[in-house]
C-alpha cells in the first residue's frame, strides 16, 4: 500500500488521539510503535535528537514545525543509529537544502527503521503533554478508509511500558570497549574512560579536542577492568531511562568514589553519581528537552543557556551533607538541580549537556575544567612516589 | 517636615527623531518600552525627541518630555536643566547613538557628570568604526573578507585594484546602508566612495570584497554587565548578501541552517559581543558561504535596531525593555520574563512557528526611482506574518503589503523572462512565482537559484505554492484540499479565483469552509513553544486543530491598525491606534488590536488586552470577529488605522460586522465625489469646480470651462497618487492621453487648482456637538501635499472671519455627515474678501495631524474620539461648550516640518507637488513664530546656512517676480549667488551679484560640480512644468539632475518659494530659541 493512502494515528493513554500522515519507516507502523511521548523544543538539531540514545523508548514530538529542512548528514549522528521509537513533527520536509546534506530525513528514517508521524497539530499535543505530564502512546498506521478502533488503541496505550521499566541502557550501550579515534591525540595523552550508558559522540569529541585520549566502555565494565585501563579520569555519560535501574554503574561509581580519580557526570551520569552518594532522584512531570534552559552556576553567578534532555532530577535536599557534595548549578526556570560538585575533590556533574549537539556551546568550559583535573591527576600519578604527598 | 526622600535617579532617553528610510517606528516602540521599563525601576525619565507623531512623546510615557531638535546645543541645555545622572542612547537608533558620541566629544557629558548607561562609548566606537571593528575581529581570530578602511577616494580605488571588482563600500556610523553601494568599475567606485565618505560622520568607509550570493544571517544578542549573554533569535534573509537586510525578505528562525551552522555562528556572536563589551541589546550580521563552513562577520550594531523590533515581535521577547533594565545595572537573571510571568529574561526563546517579514517600498510614489535593491535600504516599512508553515506566513505577509486585492493570484504567464534574469527589486518575489508558474521542474529551480542566489529551500516553497494554485485550478474542491490550501495561506478570495466552479467568490468559499468546519485557529506567541504556561495575549491565526484564543469576556471592541508604514500612512496612525486601545481599556472596554506591522508600539503585546498579529484584510478581520463572538460579534473601530482601516469598513459592514463610530454611509458620502459635491452644495459650502472626463476632448472642454491651472488625477487611485498640476492645454492633452492609455475606462478627474493658503483642521464630533482642537495653516501654498508642507499652529494669516468660516464649514460637514469620532478637513483660503474658503477634501477618520495637534493643544483627541465611539458625548467627557466649537488657542507657536528620505531613493523626483513624498515629520515649538520655525527647520535637517554662504538658484519664469524679494532678503543676510542665466540676469538687473552657472546640457557640468564640491550650501530651484512625469524638455531634465545632485550631496534643496521665504525669515531671526518641556509651552 502506498503511503499516501495511509493515515497514522497517535493514541495516548488518556484517550487523546491525533491523526496525521506516516513517514520514515512506515511499515513499522502497521503493527504499531509504542513508547512514552515527550516533546523537545530545540529548533535545530533533529538528527542529533534522533540519534541521541537518551531518547530510547520514547516518541519525540518536535515543537518547531518545519523539520528536515537541511536534510541529513553522516556528520551529525550522535551515535551509531537513531534510537527513538518514533518522530512526531508538524511538517516533514523532503526538499531539503544544505551543502552537507546527503539525503532527506524521510529517507534516512526509512532506512534506519524509524517511523514518523507528520501533519498533526504538534503544539496542541505539546500543550497536552505539558499539562498532563509525559504520557504513553501508541502510533499506528491504517488505510485511510479503514475504521479506527479507538477503545482498543487506548487500551493498548495503557499497556505500554514506561521507560523506567525497561532495560534501555543495556540496549543502547556498546558491547565492548572502544578507543575513540582522534588523529591529533597521542596515545601517551591522559586517558579518560567514558562509561557508555548511551553516550553522545560529542562527549568524546569534546574530550579529544582537549587533547585527551578517550576510551568508551560498555555500561557494565568492572572496576578491575577500569583499574587495568589506568584512566586519569572517568566520565559518566548520558543515557536513557531511570537512573535507579542502572545498578551496575551506580555500584561502579561507588567504587570509583573510593579512589581519587577525577569524575565528571553528564545527565544520567549526574543522576547515577547522586544515587551513588546517597541522594535521591525524582521523575519530572514532562522533563526538560530543549536547547534554551537558563542555568546559573551558583559558585560564580554566571548564567548560561544549556542543552537539556532528561526526565529525572536530583532532589537537592537528599544530597547527604556528609558526602561533601553541594548543588553547583540551578535551573532558573524551575529551580531544579542542574549540577553538583564536591567541595574539595575533582568530582562534579551536570544535569544538562555541555557537549551540546544540539544546542548552545556555552558550557564546553566544563570540559576545560575536567581536562584540567585529569591532567593534574595524570601529572601527579606520573611523578616519582617521593614527590607525591 | 518629612525626611527628604532619596533623590530619584534621572535618566535621559534620546529618541530617534523623524521617520526616515532606515529608521522608522521601531524606535518609538523601543523608546516607549524603555521609558516604561526605567520608570518601573523607579527612575525619573526625561525624554527628548523631535518627532511629535510618536507614542513615546506622549505626556505620561516619560516623566518629562521635550519635543525639541536633536542637536548638541539643544541637548546641552536640556542636560543643564534636568541634570540627569545617566544617558540612555542605545534605544534611539543611529541618531541617538551618534548624538551621544557627539555629546561626549563636545565634553557635555563630562561637564555635567552624566554617565552613559548601557553599552560604553568605547564599545560603540569599536563596533561602528569599521577599522577598529576589523582589528578587533582579527584579534579574536575571526576572519574578515579582504577589505580596507579609508577616508580617501584614491585609496579606495587603489585598494580595489588589488582585490578586483565588484567591491562594496560601507560607510562608518551610518544605518540603512546610507551612502554605501556596490561598485563594479572604478568609475562607479569613485562616485560611491565619494558619497560614502560624505555620508559617514567620521568620513570613513570600508571597501570590501563583494560577497554577493552568500547567505545573510543575523543574530539578536543581549549581554548584561555581569557578562551573561544570550541570543534572542536568529534570522535568515531570503535575499542573499548584497541586498540590505532592511530590504530583504527575512525569515525567523533560520530555515536552512543545521544545528552545527546555527551554533557555529551563535558561538562566534557571543564571543564578539563579549569582546566588544555591549551592555544591552545588539545585532550581529554574518555572511555564510552556502557551500562550506566559511563565514564572515558583516557588522555589529551596538544598539537596538529595526531587527531587534522584528525579533521582539517574532519571539515575544521584549528586547528594548530588557536592554533598558540592563543599562541601569540589572542582570538577565534578575529580570522577569514578562511573557510567562514566571521564568526569567535569561533564556532563549523557542519558536514553534515561522515568521516572515517583507519590506514595503515606496516605488508606487516614485515611478521614476530606481527599483533595484542593493546595500542601501529603500523600504519605508515592513509587514510580518506568523504561521505554522512557511508558505502561509509568506502569503499572509504578501497580503499584508496591501499591494493588490489578492497579492498572489496572477494568471499563468505565457513565457518566462527571456533574459532569464531576476535582479533584486521590489517585484522579484512575484516574478519568481511567475517563472515557476510557467515551469516548475527542478531545472527551473536550479536556474533561479543560479541566477539569484536564493536558497533552493525557499524556491521549493514557492513551487509548493504554485503547485497548490494549479491543484486548485484543476481539481474539484474537497474538504481535504481546501484545508490544505488554507494551511498554505491561500485566502478565500484567492481560492475563489482559482477554483473553477466558485462563482460566488470569496463568500462562497467562506460558506463552504463553514459547512466543512474548516475554521482558523489562533495560537499564542509564548516565547517557549508551549513548554510553560504563558500569559501573553498575543496570537496569530493558523489552520490547525486546537484554538487557544477563547473569546474575551465582557465588553470588548476591535481596533484596526494601519499596517506597514508607507509614505502617506505613517507612524501617526499607529499613535492613534495605540491611544484608542489604551482609552478603551481605561473605559473598561477590553481592546483587541489587529495589525501586521512589527515595528510599531501597537503590536507590543501589553498595549491592548489582546493582540492579533494578522494582515489587515477583510477575511482575516472577519475571522477574528467570529473568533471573538459571544452571542454577538464585537464592534470594530476603523477610524484610527488610516486608509487601511477605513477601507475595511464597507466590506466588514457588508459582512454584518457592527462598526463603531462614523457609519459606512457617512464614509461613503465623504469619499464619493458625487455625493460629497451634493452635500457641499446643499450646505452652501464652496469647493473647487471639477469634472470627470474620459477623453482628451472632454478634458480640454472641461478645463476651458473650469479655467487653468487645473489639478488632475486618475479617479481609480486614492491618496493623491499620480496627481499633477497642469497649466496649459498641451500639457493636459499629454497627461490625459497617457492616463487614458494606462487606466482605460476609469475617468480622469479635473479640478480647478486654487492658488491660496491651505489649512487643515481636525474635528471631534459626537453627532450633536463639535470640538475643533486646532487649525493648522500650511507655509507652502495649496498644491504642495499637506503631508509635505511646513504647517503652523495657530494659523498666522487667517483673519478672524476666515477662522470662523473654517470652523463653521468643518462643523457643518461633520454634523451633516454624522461623524462619530474624528474627521479631518483640508481647505484652501484664496485671496478675496468673501466666499474665499473652499473645501478640498474631507477624511472621515483620524488624520496625520492628530498626534501633532493633541500634543500642541493638550486635547486628548484620540481618547475623546474613543469615548464618543463608546457612546459618551463630548459634554459627558467635559469637552463641550467652547464658542464656535473652537478649543482655546494656546499661547505658543508650533511648526510641523516634513522630513524626506530622498537621498536613498535613487532617481526619485524630489520637487514638491500634490503627491506626498515625505517619510516623517518634526515639531518646532516655541512662544513665537520665528524661533518655532527655526527649530522645525533645524530638526528637519534644514540648518539655516551660515552667513556668507553661497546658494545656487534657478527660478522658473513665472516665479521670478515672486522670487525677487526673497532673493533680495537672502542677499541682505550675506548670501552670494550662482544662478542659471535667466535667473542671474534678473538678479543682476536688480543690483544683486550673481555668477552665471552653465547649464548641464551645455555639456559642461558646472552646476553639478558647484553642488558636488559643496561650493554652494543651498539650492533653490522652482520647477518649470509638471511634477517630473512630463520631462521631455531638456530644461526639465537639467532641473531634475540638479535636484538629485543636491539631495545626494546632502545640500538642502528647496523647490517651493514659500519654504525659501520661511528659511529666510528664520535666518533673519538670528537663532534664539527656547528649550523646555512640551507642557510648559502651553502654560505660556
Ligand atoms: N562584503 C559584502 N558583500 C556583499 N554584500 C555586502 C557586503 N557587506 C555588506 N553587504 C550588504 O550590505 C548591507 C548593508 O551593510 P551594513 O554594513 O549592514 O549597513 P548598515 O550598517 O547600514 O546596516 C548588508 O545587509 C549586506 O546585505
Ligand atoms: N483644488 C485644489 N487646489 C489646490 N490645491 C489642491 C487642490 N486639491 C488638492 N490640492 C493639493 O493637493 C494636495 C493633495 O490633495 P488631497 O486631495 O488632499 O490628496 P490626498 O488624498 O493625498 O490627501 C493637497 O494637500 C493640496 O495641497
Ligand atoms: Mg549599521
Ligand atoms: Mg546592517
Amino acid at each position: 500500500m502506498r503511503h499516501e493512502q495511509l493515515v497514522a494515528v497517535l493514541t495516548l493513554e488518556d484517550g487523546t488521539m491525533f491523526t496525521g500522515r506516516p513517514f520514515g519507516a512506515v511499515e513499522r507502523l502497521m503493527d504499531g510503535r509504542r513508547g512514552e511521548v515527550v516533546f523537545a523544543t530545540s529548533m535545530t538539531g533533529y538528527q542529533e535528537i534522533c540519534t541521541d540514545p537518551s531518547y530510547r523508548g520514547q516518541m519525540v514530538v518536535l515543537t518547531y514545525p518545519l523539520i528536515g529542512n537541511y536534510g541529513v548528514s553522516a556528520e551529525f549522528a550522535e551515535s551509531r543509529r537513531p534510537w527513538l521509537s518514533a518522530l512526531i513533527v508538524r511538517e516533514a520536509c523532503d526538499d531539503y537544502s544544505n551543502w552537507r546534506a546527503t539525503e532527506s530525513l524521510d529517507d534516512y528514517l526509512a532506512g534506519q527503521g524509524i517511523p514518523g508521524l507528520c501533519e498533526i497539530d504538534t503544539r496542541a499535543l505539546t500543550r497536552h503533554l505539558r499539562d498532563r505530564g509525559t504520557l504513553r502512546g501508541v502510533l499506528r498506521a491504517f488505510p485511510a478508509d479503514a475504521p479506527v478502533e479507538a477503545a482498543a488503541l487506548i487500551a493498548e496505550a495503557q499497556q505500554v511500558a514506561w521507560v523506567t521499566a525497561l532495560d534501555v541502557v543495556e540496549e543502547v550501550s556498546r558491547r565492548g570497549p572502544e578507543a575513540w579515534s582522534a588523529p591529533g591525540v597521542p596515545a601517551s595523552a591522559p586517558r579518560v574512560v567514558v562509561v557508555d550508558t548511551g553516550a553522545k559522540n560529542h562527549i568524546a569529541v569534546c574530550l579529544a579536542e582537549r587533547g585527551l585520549a578517550v576510551t568508551l566502555a560498555p555500561h557494565d565494565v568492572s572496576m578491575a577492568w577500569l583499574r587495568k585501563m589506568d584512566p586519569s579520569g572517568v566520565l559518566l555519560a548520558n543515557g536513557p531511562g531511570d537512573p535507579e535501574q542502572v545498578h551496575s554503574v551506580i555500584a561502579l561509581t561507588r567504587e570509583l568514589l573510593a579512589t581519587d580519580i577525577p569524575i565528571m557526570g553528564i545527565c544520567l551520569g549526574h543522576q547515577m553519581l547522586a544515587l551513588a552518594i546517597g541522594a535521591r532522584t525524582v521523575r519530572l512531570s514532562f522533563g526538560h528537552h530543549g536547547a534554551n534552559h537558563p542555568v546559573r552556576d551558583e559558585r560564580t553567578g554566571r548564567v548560561t543557556v544549556t542543552s537539556q534532555n532528561h526526565n529525572f532530577a536530583v532532589v537537592p535536599e537528599s544530597i547527604p551533607a556528609a558526602s561533601g557534595f553541594a548543588v553547583s548549578h540551578v535551573n532558573l526556570s524551575d529551580q531544579s538541580v542542574e549540577g553538583m560538585a564536591h567541595v574539595s575533590r575533582p568530582i562534579f556533574s551536570v544535569q544538562y549537556h555541555p557537549e551540546a549537539a544540539p544546542g548552545p556551546e556555552d558550557n564546553r568550559y566544563l570540559f576545560d575544567e575536567f581536562a584540567t583535573m585529569v591532567r593534574a591527576y595524570h601529572a601527579r600519578r606520573r611523578m616519582p612516589a617521593a614527590l607525591v604527598g | 517636615m518629612a525626611n527628604e526622600t532619596v533623590k530619584r535617579e534621572t535618566v535621559l532617553v534620546i529618541g530617534s527623531g523623524p521617520i526616515i528610510i532606515g529608521q522608522a517606528a521601531e524606535f518609538d516602540y523601543a523608546g516607549t518600552q524603555a521609558c516604561q521599563a526605567l520608570r518601573e525601576e523607579g527612575k525619573r525619565v526625561v525624554l527628548v525627541n523631535s518627532n511629535p507623531a510618536t507614542i513615546m512623546t506622549d505626556e505620561g510615557v516619560a516623566d518629562v518630555t521635550y519635543i525639541e531638535p536633536l542637536t548638541v546645543p539643544v541637548l546641552r541645555r536640556i542636560i543643564a536643566r534636568e541634570r540627569p545622572d545617566g544617558l540612555l542612547a542605545t534605544l534611539g537608533g543611529q541618531t541617538g547613538l551618534n548624538l551621544a558620541m557627539e555629546l561626549h566629544e563636545a565634553g557635555v557629558l563630562d561637564e555635567f557628570n552624566v554617565k552613559l548607561l548601557g553599552t560604553p562609548l568605547e564599545t560603540i566606537k569599536n563596533a561602528e568604526d569599521r577599522e577598529l571593528f576589523k582589528q578587533m575581529l582579527l584579534a579574536l581570530g575571526v576572519s574578515v573578507p579582504p577589505s580596507q578602511t579609508t577616508t580617501s577616494v584614491s585609496d579606495a580605488l587603489a585598494f580595489a585594484e588589488t582585490i578586483g571588482y565588484p567591491v562594496v563600500v560601507r560607510p562608518a556610523f551610518t544605518l540603512g546602508g546610507s551612502g554605501g553601494g556596490v561598485a563594479r568599475s572604478p568609475g562607479e567606485l569613485e562616485r560611491i566612495a565619494e558619497r560614502g565618505i560624505g555620508a559617514s560622520p567620521i568620513h570613513q568607509i570600508l571597501v570590501e570584497q563583494y560577497l554577493g550570493g552568500w547567505k545573510e544571517i543575523e543574530y539578536e544578542v543581549i549581554r548584561d554587565a555581569a557578562d551573561n549573554c544570550i541570543t534572542v533569535c536568529n534570522m535568515e534573509n531570503f535575499d542573499p548578501l548584497g541586498v540590505h537586510t532592511g530590504d530583504s525578505i527575512v525569515v525567523a528562525p533560520s530555515q536552512t541552517l543545521s544545528d552545527h551552522d546555527y551554533q557555529l555562528l551563535r558561538t562566534v556572536a557571543l564571543r564578539i559581543i563579549r569582546a566588544l563589551g555591549v551592555e544591552g541589546g545588539c545585532n550581529i550580521q554574518f555572511a555564510l558561504d552556502p557551500h562550506s563552513d566559511l563565514f564572515y562577520v558583516i557588522e555589529v550594531n551596538p544598539r537596538v535596531s529595526r531587527s531587534s523590533a522584528l525579533a521582539s515581535k517574532a519571539t515575544g521577547y521584549p528586547i528594548a525593555r530588557v536592554a533598558a533594565k540592563i543599562a541601569i545595572g540589572k542582570r538577565l537573571d534578575e529580570i522577569r520574563n514578562a511573557v510567562t510571568g514566571k521564568t526569567v529574561a535569561a533564556f532563549e526563546p523557542a519558536l514553534d512557528y515561522v515568521v516572515v517579514k517583507i519590506p514595503r517600498w515606496p516605488f508606487d510614489k516614485f515611478p521614476l526611482a530606481d527599483r533595484a535593491l542593493g546595500t542601501q535600504m529603500k523600504a519605508t516599512g515592513e509587514v510580518m506574518a506568523i504561521d505554522r508553515t512557511f508558505e502561509a506566513a509568506l502569503q499572509k505577509a504578501m497580503r499584508g503589503l496591501e499591494l493588490r486585492a489578492s497579492a498572489l493570484v496572477a494568471p499563468p504567464a505565457d513565457e518566462v523572462d527571456p533574459d532569464h534574469e531576476y535582479p533584486a527589486n521590489d517585484v522579484r518575489l512575484w516574478r519568481l512565482l511567475d517563472a515557476l508558474r510557467v515551469d516548475d521542474a527542478d531545472g527551473m529551480i536550479e536556474g533561479l537559484h543560479a541566477d539569484t542566489g536564493i536558497d533552493r529551500w525557499f524556491l521549493h516553497k514557492l513551487r509548493a505554492i504554485v503547485r497548490m494554485e494549479r491543484h486548485l485550478r484543476e481539481a474539484s474542491l474537497t474538504p481535504a484540499l481546501l484545508r490544505r490550501a488554507k494551511q498554505m495561506g491561500f485566502s478565500d478570495q484567492q481560492i475563489a479565483q482559482l477554483a473553477p466552479s466558485q462563482e460566488g467568490g470569496e463568500d462562497s468559499i467562506r460558506a463552504l469552509r463553514q459547512a466543512w468546519k474548516i475554521m482558523p485557529t489562533y495560537k499564542m506567541v509564548d516565547t517557549c513553544a508551549a513548554e510553560f504556561e504563558a500569559v501573553t495575549p498575543y496570537y496569530y491565526s493558523t489552520w490547525e486543530q486546537e484554538n487557544e484564543a477563547e473569546p474575551l469576556a465582557g465588553e470588548r471592541a476591535v481596533v484596526l491598525g494601519s499596517g506597514p508604514i508607507r509614505i502617506g500612512q505613517g507612524i501617526e496612525f499607529d499613535y492613534c491606534s495605540v491611544r484608542a486601545a489604551q482609552a478603551m481599556r481605561a473605559a473598561g472596554v477590553r481592546s483587541i488590536m489587529v495589525n501586521s506591522n512589527p515595528e510599531t508600539v501597537s503590536t507590543d503585546f501589553d498595549i491592548s488586552d489582546r493582540l492579533y498579529f494578522e494582515s489587515l484584510d477583510a477575511e482575516s478581520v472577519r475571522n477574528i470577529l467570529e473568533n471573538e463572538t459571544q452571542g454577538t460579534l464585537p464592534g470594530v473601530v476603523t477610524q484610527f488605522g488610516g486608509q487601511t482601516a477605513i477601507g475595511l469598513a464597507a466590506p466588514l459592514a457588508a459582512a454584518g460586522a457592527p462598526l463603531l463610530g462614523t457609519s459606512v454611509r457617512a464614509i461613503d458620502v465623504a469619499e464619493d465625489r458625487r455625493q460629497f459635491d451634493a452635500l457641499l452644495e446643499r450646505l452652501g459650502i464652496s469647493r473647487p469646480k471639477g469634472a470627470a472626463v474620459r477623453t482628451v476632448a472632454e478634458a480640454i472642454a472641461a478645463a476651458d470651462r473650469i479655467g487653468f491651472p487645473v489639478l488632475v488625477r486618475p479617479s481609480y487611485v486614492l491618496g493623491g497618487r499620480a496627481m499633477e498640476i497642469i497649466r496649459d492645454r498641451q500639457a493636459l492633452r499629454r497627461y490625459v492621453t497617457r492616463v487614458v492609455a494606462q487606466f482605460g475606462e476609469h475617468p480622469v478627474l479635473i479640478d480647478r487648482y486654487l492658488t491660496g493658503r491651505e489649512v487643515e483642521v481636525d474635528v471631534l464630533c459626537d453627532g450633536d456637538d463639535v470640538l475643533i482642537p486646532g487649525i493648522l495653516e500650511h507655509i507652502e501654498r495649496a498644491g504642495v501635499h499637506s503631508g509635505d508642507s511646513y504647517a503652523v499652529y495657530p494659523p498666522r494669516s487667517l483673519t478672524r472671519d476666515e477662522t470662523l468660516t473654517v470652523a463653521r464649514y468643518s462643523r457643518e460637514i461633520a454634523l451633516a455627515l454624522g461623524v462619530r469620532g474624528l474627521m479631518n478637513a483640508q481647505l484652501v483660503v484664496t485671496d478675496g474678501p468673501r466666499d474665499n474658503v473652499h473645501v478640498i477634501e474631507v477624511n472621515p477618520r483620524a488624520s496625520r495631524t492628530v498626534p501633532f495637534l493633541s500634543k500642541v493643544t493638550g486635547v486628548p483627541m484620540v481618547d475623546l474620539a474613543t469615548g464618543i465611539i463608546l457612546g459618551k458625548s463630548l459634554a459627558e467627557q467635559g469637552y463641550s461648550g467652547y464658542p464656535d466649537g473652537l478649543w482655546p488657542e494656546q499661547p505658543l507657536v508650533a511648526v510641523k516640518g516634513p522630513v524626506f528620505s530622498m537621498a536613498k531613493l535613487v532617481g526619485a523626483e524630489m520637487a514638491l507637488g500634490p503627491e506626498m513624498k515625505s517619510t516623517g515629520e518634526v515639531m518646532g515649538i516655541d512662544h513665537a513664530y520665528a524661533p518655532a520655525l527655526a527649530k522645525a527647520l533645524i530638526a528637519a535637517g534644514l540648518q539655516p546656512p551660515a552667513r556668507g554662504s553661497a546658494a545656487f538658484v534657478s527660478i522658473a519664469d513665472r516665479d521670478k517676480a515672486e522670487a525677487l524679494p526673497i532673493l533680495e532678503a537672502m542677499a541682505a543676510t550675506g548670501f552670494t549667488f550662482y544662478a542659471t542665466p535667466g535667473t542671474a540676469r534678473m538678479l543682476q538687473d536688480h543690483g544683486i551679484d550673481a555668477t552665471v552657472a552653465q547649464r548641464i546640457s551645455n555639456e559642461d557640468t558646472t552646476i553639478l560640480s558647484l553642488i558636488r564640491t559643496h561650493t554652494v550650501s543651498l539650492v533653490l530651484n522652482t520647477i518649470t512644468g509638471g511634477t517630473g512625469r512630463e520631462r521631455e524638455g531638456i530644461e526639465l531634465l537639467d532641473g531634475f539632475k540638479i535636484r538629485r545632485a543636491a539631495v545626494e550631496t546632502g545640500i538642502p534643496c528647496l523647490t517651493s518659494l514659500d519654504t525659501a521665504r520661511a528659511l529666510v525669515e528664520a535666518m533673519a531671526h538670528g537663532g534664539e530659541y527656547d528649550v523646555r518641556p512640551i507642557g510648559e509651552y502651553r502654560r505660556g
